[in-house]
């Protein structure tokens, strides 16, 4: 396995606030690595770093051996680096369908290729990528109607239209029903599994990211805290003291 | 779908309107010119405003471009532009009949050609800019064309340009005549400008119906919805806008052309650059139609065109008083304009879908149903309990 992501030494600061100090991880290829540590530990920010969302102030970010760091986020997408946000982040007036279309991947766009009609065959697989994460029966409506939980399986089908080597997903049960998890957390497999998407997430649901991950770091204070497979980390004493409060 | 069925008697109804209206009303062809110019004029704001969010009070510039534009080459080939725009008026000038199409013909295509790359250039300092602030960046932009052009003596200063005048009766080209039958001078120039003018309405809509339609018309609309997102799916936004502005001031610069030769005469402030009236009008004609829809700013066009017309016939002195109650009515009360609202009452007739029963928690009980139901067709893995 190679290392899809490679954050090295990466530092960032809001004023007097450190949000991250020399951060190091690695996302191997076709994993699903988790990210987790208290609130305000630095998870969002890093998670901007990596996709273009801000400038670092020091450190490397490569993608496929490619450093990105001085990319900006459409640049980044369109390689194959895509996230999705922590409040979802839909085309509130267009359809679902319409949404799905719209997802369509960038990647070696011409100039002609902006004004082409919409194909059959993308119209095909977004109603496929619909039944995959249950909207089908939904498509046709506005996607401002959908309620919390259907924004954000449009927003990951969305994701997987675009085709991504990776996906970045900042909290994706974060807010929504309980009896929506299960199903996401399949999807979520599903889509390492089949499609082959490495998988990078934050989360604060613990069992859903116990469950999910291969691997995991842990920031705290906007420093890495620990990192290693699940069961390691959920008997580090210096996870449970971070989340508990403990110095 | 009512809306569909709409379509096509409503193209019928406009386009039997269009050809007949120079015939059937000889004294409003002026007017009936002046209306396929303010269509012009909401449709390519609606492309900006409606379709993409990008609320541009600067789309009057491209109007005042073009006009100059073309002026400057109906002129030019044949006179100094100097020595023509001299306000001592020395020069004596006359074209002839094909000094005046050539120029004429000349004067559109560049129109459009200059105002493109005008659109280009402006769009890489506007286009940092968001929300209120595009609108006022846009608006200081057509302000300082009218005050700089006001200053450049070359073309005519503050004093501005009177254009060629139309060929007269005795020296215009019989071929030319033959359409429109043994008629008046004045009445030939407005008739000519009257098509002119129809036709590039009906391009302008055919062409942005067509835009809509495609990939292109998608993306302006996920730039509207929400340009982060888009953004993050890896869509070029700055090329998008910058070429959905190419767009409106392509159409612009050629109806400022022809408007500059319908009025025979321009100047900077009211004629060339007039932002607080037609650079106003064409964002109410679009809110008041309805923004972001295709017909949306042709109705309100319409309406507004009339309603300007009869109050400025009928209720002179109180025009503006009328004019600026509309604008409140239609800002503060009516924001979705008439083809938004109808949109909203009866969005069956548009073919929309709407969901009214579920909401919330029963919306996410049927989802995670959908959801398990799914999983079984598609065979997933054994799921073990989150919670």
């Amino acid at each position: 396995m190679t290392a899809l992501i490679e954050v090295d030494n990466v530092s960032k600061s809001f004023g007097g606030v450190v949000a991250n100090n020399a951060i190091g991880l690695d996302v191997e290829e076709g994993s699903i690595t988790g990210l987790i540590g208290p609130n305000g530990s630095g998870k969002t920010t890093l998670f901007n770093s990596i996709v273009g969302f801000h400038p670092i102030d020091s450190g490397s970010i490569r993608f496929e051996g490619r450093e990105i760091s001085n990319l900006r986020v459409p640049q980044i997408a369109r390689l194959g680096m895509l996230r999705t946000f922590q409040q979802t982040r839909i085309f509130r007036k267009l359809n679902c369908v319409e949404n799905m279309h719209a997802a369509l991947s960038h990647r070696g766009g011409t100039f002609r290729s902006m004004f082409a009609k919409k194909s059959g065959q993308a119209e095909e697989r977004a109603e496929g990528l619909l039944d995959f994460v249950g909207l089908y029966q939904k498509r046709k409506l506005r996607a401002g109607d959908l309620s919390f939980g259907q924004q954000k399986l449009l927003e990951f089908a969305m994701a997987l239209m675009n085709e991504p080597k990776v996906l970045l997903l900042d909290e994706p049960t974060a807010g929504i029903n309980p009896t929506l998890i299960n199903g996401l957390i399949d999807r979520l497999r599903l889509a390492n599994d089949r499609f082959g998407v490495t998988l990078f997430v934050i989360e604060h649901n613990m069992r859903v990211i116990m469950n999910l991950a291969e691997h995991i770091y842990c920031l705290a204070h906007g420093e890495l805290l620990a990192d290693g497979p699940p069961d390691e980390l959920r008997n580090d004493q210096r996870v449970i003291d971070a989340y508990l409060g403990a110095h | 779908m009512i809306g569909k069925r709409l379509e096509l008697p409503g193209y019928a109804l406009l386009a039997v309107f269009g050809v007949l209206a120079p015939l059937v009303f000889p004294a409003y062809v002026q007017q009936i010119a002046m209306l396929w110019i303010m269509i012009v004029f909401a449709l390519t704001w609606d492309t900006m405003g409606g379709q993409m969010g990008y609320n541009s009070l600067g789309n009057i510039f491209f109007f005042g471009a073009g006009m100059y534009i073309a002026a400057v080459c109906q002129i030019w080939p044949w006179y100094d532009v100097g020595e023509y725009t001299d306000p001592s008026g020395s020069l004596t000038t006359s074209f002839t009949t094909d000094q005046y199409f050539l120029g004429l013909a000349l004067g559109v295509v560049l129109a459009a050609v200059g105002s493109v790359v005008l659109a280009a250039l402006f769009g890489l300092i506007v286009f940092g800019l968001r929300g209120p602030y595009f609108a006022i960046g846009t608006l200081g932009m057509a302000i300082a064309a009218g005050e700089l052009i006001g200053a450049w003596d070359w073309i005519g200063g503050g004093g501005g340009i009177r254009l060629p005048v139309f060929p007269s009766g005795t020296d215009a080209d019989p071929l030319f005549r033959v359409p429109f039958g043994d008629i008046h001078s004045a009445d030939l120039q407005g008739v000519f400008f009257y098509w002119t003018c129809f036709v590039l309405a009906v391009l302008t809509f055919v062409f942005l119906r067509w835009l809509y339609r495609t990939r292109f018309g998608l993306m302006l609309n996920a730039i509207r919805d929400d340009e982060t997102k888009a953004e993050a799916l890896g869509v070029r936004t700055q090329l998008y806008k910058t070429v959905a502005w190419s767009i409106s001031a392509f159409f612009l610069g050629i109806s400022g052309a022809l408007f500059g030769n319908i009025i025979g005469f321009m100047e900077p402030l009211e004629v060339a650059f007039p932002t607080v009236t037609f650079g106003i009008f064409m964002v109410l004609m679009a809110l008041l139609g309805g923004k972001g829809t295709l017909w949306g700013p042709v109705i309100g066009a319409t309406l507004f065109h009339i309603i300007k017309e009869v109050t400025w016939t009928h209720l002179l002195g109180w025009q503006w008083v009328v004019l600026g109650l509309l604008i409140v009515v239609t800002v503060v009360f009516f924001q979705q304009g008439i083809v938004g609202w109808l949109q909203e009452r009866r969005p069956e007739w548009f073919g929309i879908e709407v969901d009214r029963g579920t909401a919330g928690q029963r919306a996410d009980a049927e989802a995670a149903e959908a959801l398990e139901a799914a999983l079984e067709d598609t065979g997933g893995p054994a799921r073990e309990p989150a919670r």
